[in-house]
């Protein structure tokens, strides 16, 4: 495996090829803020609160869909950067109902964490205090819309790590929403397996174990990295009964 | 077939033609298709079965002729040469076409269109040279003008990397919006090495206003797929797609019969034109959403994906269908490469400026006397086509501003009439050349109102993949919203503008980043008309209603005409 050699935030840092930026620079240590990204999950690249500039480039580019290169300059850091990652922040408040005080997460959410280490303590812009139902119907778990991100852990989990597929989004712009199998409700899903891996990776309240109340659900995704690596390493096996 | 059969075909068609006294050539173009071209071709068939004279009078339909305003569109050829171009014609009138041309006389006087009139003397046509002039369902109508021969030319007389250096040295640049030169982009899927390569035409064209790419495939179908062929060998791709927009049906019709026309003649499929080179095309049909435009939406779509972009890179060129090099280009671009090649790219090269080369296609509309499909020499001012070749403003009306690039463009005032059409030059007014749209403006159009619609356009095509563009547009647009009615304060162009930097920085594909053209645009030149909103509650263009003053800045006079035109409005 080569070995690459690049600049972060001034710091000298080295990692694989084929690494992406997010992730030689988490390996050394240098934190970037995320949203939509899950290590174990395809990036996704829409929460944007990744992005970095790159030396010699004009536009930003999200981090952890960008593959390192050698030589490279990364900032992560600048006046821009977290200027926009605060407003990226205060969108995603605006957007839907994030009433923090009366939410399942309330203490252990992703978004509100977010918001504290990034200084968002108002939020300059509408509330668009969209009318979302919520899907209360299975017997496990429950789906509310109004604290949905839309980061699609949940598909991308259901898909490529349960292989059940039953999470998809439909609608565009701000009527986009999260739906289970082709829009139904979660009781009626044929292809739902129960895991309740959608649950655990959900940065935010939009999903939840039924009778949890204020501030009582706290998620544990750390079952994700142990599948993965057990796949990878099962993977020569894999490949060499196929040959 | 090989090329001398192509050969034997083209004089075959040449001689057919040249049997028939008298052509009717009727526009078969959406615009024209609207307004009754069925019903004139109808009435021009039964005329000559009526009069005996089949073989001697022909019918044909094509593609568009313009300009589109003044349609429905017939021309008259004869067999010596003449030809005379009659505007909104009537299937009364066109009875009356049929019997004077063929007793040798000349139509009604007032519905000629003069041929020295600029509409036609003005445009530079290359890539629609066959447009209005053959028939887009005969494909011998097509090898009759010389189609196919210039991938007859390239499949035998030219190594795949000559033809992308060919395109590069034409300076052709891509058409779809972005310009980027397209000979760079051929090397790149040329060289890139793997199992399979494919070739996108995007004929998607979301933009508000614009049917440039539309008439391009309803009037010249095998243009296209010529340009295909000659990409598909240039970069090594066996296998090209086309998409097209889903509300474009006749174009899609077109292009499916054109497919299979090509194929049963052995210029598609597994020998093309004799030689080794193998290359088929699928149609494919877009719902309609302007996202699928753009290139990574466009080919999960293919896929059979959700039309969501993804971030770039890789580029389709290094990885796109089926994670494989993709060569993906506008049709317009790929409709200049079989001129290209014939007429030899210095001549293209020829026209235009240093760094935008050959025509372009503009969908010519809004406040012109002359509204339509046109095809103009890069670089020629804005002046020339809005006074030249549009016949100057339409009644009454004054220049105010013209918009290109639509929802990702900007408008270009009074003061810059002057500046040629090219690339850079677009680029340095904070508009773009885009993909051919030019709105006209005159006084009556408020700057604000025109932002509006467009970020209103661009919130409800936002994908939603990300927050800057989902969310953002809503709240830009909200901020426009408030300005046009009157609850606006001082401040809001400032958070405007933020909000502008965010999405133009932070969003994930070009309808995001670009979305905030329009407002940029028209704060850069008409700030004043905000200001006149928010703090006078004037709109100088007179289109604002104004309904949500707050109450303590109005007048008893003025509260009372506020709630005489709320009360309308909501009437409507
Ligand atoms: C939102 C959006 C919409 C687009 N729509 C179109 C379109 O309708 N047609 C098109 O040819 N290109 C469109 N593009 C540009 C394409 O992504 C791509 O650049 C183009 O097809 C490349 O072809 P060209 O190099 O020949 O221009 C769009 C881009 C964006 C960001
Ligand atoms: S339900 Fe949760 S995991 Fe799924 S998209 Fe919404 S916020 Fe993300
Ligand atoms: S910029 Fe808009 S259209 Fe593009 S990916 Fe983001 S949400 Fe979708």
């Amino acid at each position: 495996m080569s070995v690459i050699t690049l600049t972060i935030d001034g710091h000298l840092v080295s990692g694989r090829a084929g690494q992406s930026v997010l992730e030689v620079s988490r390996d050394a240590g240098i934190e970037i803020p995320t949203l939509c990204w899950l290590e174990g999950l395809s990036p996704w690249g829409g929460c944007r609160l990744c992005v970095v500039e790159l030396k010699g480039e004009q536009r930003l580019f999200t981090s952890c869909t960008t593959v390192a290169a050698e030589g490279m300059h990364v900032v992560t850091r600048s006046a821009r950067l977290e200027n926009y990652r605060r407003m990226l922040v205060e969108l995603l408040l605006a957007e839907r109902n994030h009433y923090c005080a009366v939410c399942v997460v309330d203490g252990h959410c992703e978004l509100q964490s977010m918001a504290a280490r990034l200084g968002v303590d108002h939020v300059r812009f509408d509330y668009l205090n969209p009318p979302l139902p919520m899907d209360i119907s299975h017997d496990l778990f429950g789906l509310d819309h109004n604290r949905c991100i839309l980061c699609t852990r949940c598909v991308r989990v259901c898909d490529e790590v349960e292989g059940a597929h039953t999470w998809d989004v439909r609608g565009r712009g701000t009527t986009e929403r999260v739906v289970i199998d082709l829009d139904r409700p979660w009781k009626e899903s044929t292809s739902c397996t129960r895991c309740g891996k959608c649950v655990q990776v959900c940065p935010v309240g939009a999903l939840f174990h039924k009778g949890v109340t204020v501030g009582e659900m706290v998620k544990d995704n750390s079952f994700l990295m142990d599948i993965i690596k057990r796949r990878r390493s099962a993977q020569p096996f894999v490949e060499r009964r196929r040959s | 077939m090989n090329r001398a059969e192509l050969d034997q075909l083209r004089d075959r068609a040449r001689q057919a033609k040249g049997e028939q006294r008298v052509r009717f050539l009727v526009c078969y173009s959406t615009p024209c298709l609207s307004s009754g071209a069925p019903a004139i071709r109808a009435a021009l068939e039964e005329g000559i079965a009526e009069e005996g004279r089949k073989g001697e009078v022909a019918v044909v339909a094509t593609g568009c002729m313009g300009p589109c305003s003044r349609g429905p569109r017939v021309t008259v050829q004869h067999r010596g040469g003449q030809e005379t171009a009659y505007e909104r014609v009537t299937p009364e009138m066109a009875r009356v076409l049929l019997r004077r041309h063929a007793a040798d006389e000349e139509g009604p006087p007032e519905h000629v269109l003069a041929p020295d009139l600029p509409y036609f003397t003005r445009q530079t046509r290359w890539v629609l040279e066959n447009s209005g002039r053959v028939d887009p369902e005969n494909i011998a109508d097509y090898i009759g003008r010389d189609g196919y021969a210039a991938l007859g030319r390239a499949l035998h007389e030219m190594t795949p990397e000559e033809v992308c250096e060919a395109i590069a040295r034409s300076g052709l640049r891509g058409r779809g919006g972005g310009g980027y030169p397209t000979g760079l982009k051929w090397h790149l899927v040329r060289k890139a090495r793997a199992e399979r390569k494919f070739v996108v035409a995007n004929g998607d064209e979301g933009d508000p206003g614009a049917y440039m790419d539309r008439t391009l495939m309803e009037s010249d179908p095998h243009k296209i797929l010529e340009g295909m062929a000659i990409a598909g060998y240039a970069v090594g791709a066996d296998k090209g797609f086309i998409y097209v927009r889903g509300e474009y049906a006749v174009a899609a019709k077109r292009l499916e019969k054109a497919i299979r026309d090509a194929e049963r003649l052995g210029l598609l499929g597994a020998r093309v034109l004799d030689s080794s080179f193998r290359f088929r095309i699928d149609l494919r049909l877009g719902a309609g959403a302007f996202v699928c435009g753009e290139e990574t939406a466009l080919m999960n779509s293919i896929m059979g994906g959700r039309g969501n972009p993804s971030p770039r890179p890789p580029y389709p060129a290094q990885r796109g269908l089926w994670n494989q090099p993709t060569l993906i280009n506008n049709v317009e671009t790929l409709g200049a490469v079989a001129p290209i090649l014939r007429h030899g790219p210095e001549a293209f090269a020829a026209i235009g400026t240093a760094k935008s080369k050959g025509t372009k296609i503009f969908a010519l509309v809004g406040e012109v006397r002359t509204a339509g499909l046109i095809e103009v020499p890069m670089g020629i001012t804005l002046r020339e086509i809005v006074e030249g070749v549009g016949g100057g403003m339409s009644e009454g009306e004054t220049f105010k501003a013209a918009q290109t690039g639509g929802p990702s463009g900007g408008c270009i005032p009074r003061e810059h009439l002057d500046t040629p059409v090219d690339y850079e030059s677009l680029t340095a007014l904070g508009s773009i050349m885009g993909s051919g749209g030019l709105i006209v403006m005159g006084q009556k159009s408020c700057m604000v109102d025109v932002a509006k619609y467009f970020m209103d356009f661009c919130l409800d095509e936002s994908c939603g993949k990300c927050i800057p563009c989902r969310a953002g547009t809503v709240e830009m647009h909200r901020i426009l919203e408030r300005i046009t009615s009157g609850s606006a304060v001082e401040g809001e162009i400032e958070r405007l503008e933020e909000l502008c930097a965010l999405a133009r920085e932070a969003s994930l594909c070009g309808l995001g980043a670009t979305a905030p053209n329009p407002v940029l645009a028209t704060l850069r030149y008409f700030r004043d008309e905000y200001h006149a909103h928010i703090r006078e509650h004037r709109c100088p263009a007179g289109v604002c209603r104004f309904t949500d003053v707050p109450r303590e800045h109005l007048g008893d006079r003025q509260a009372a005409q506020m709630q005489s035109a709320r009360s309308e409005m909501e009437g409507i």
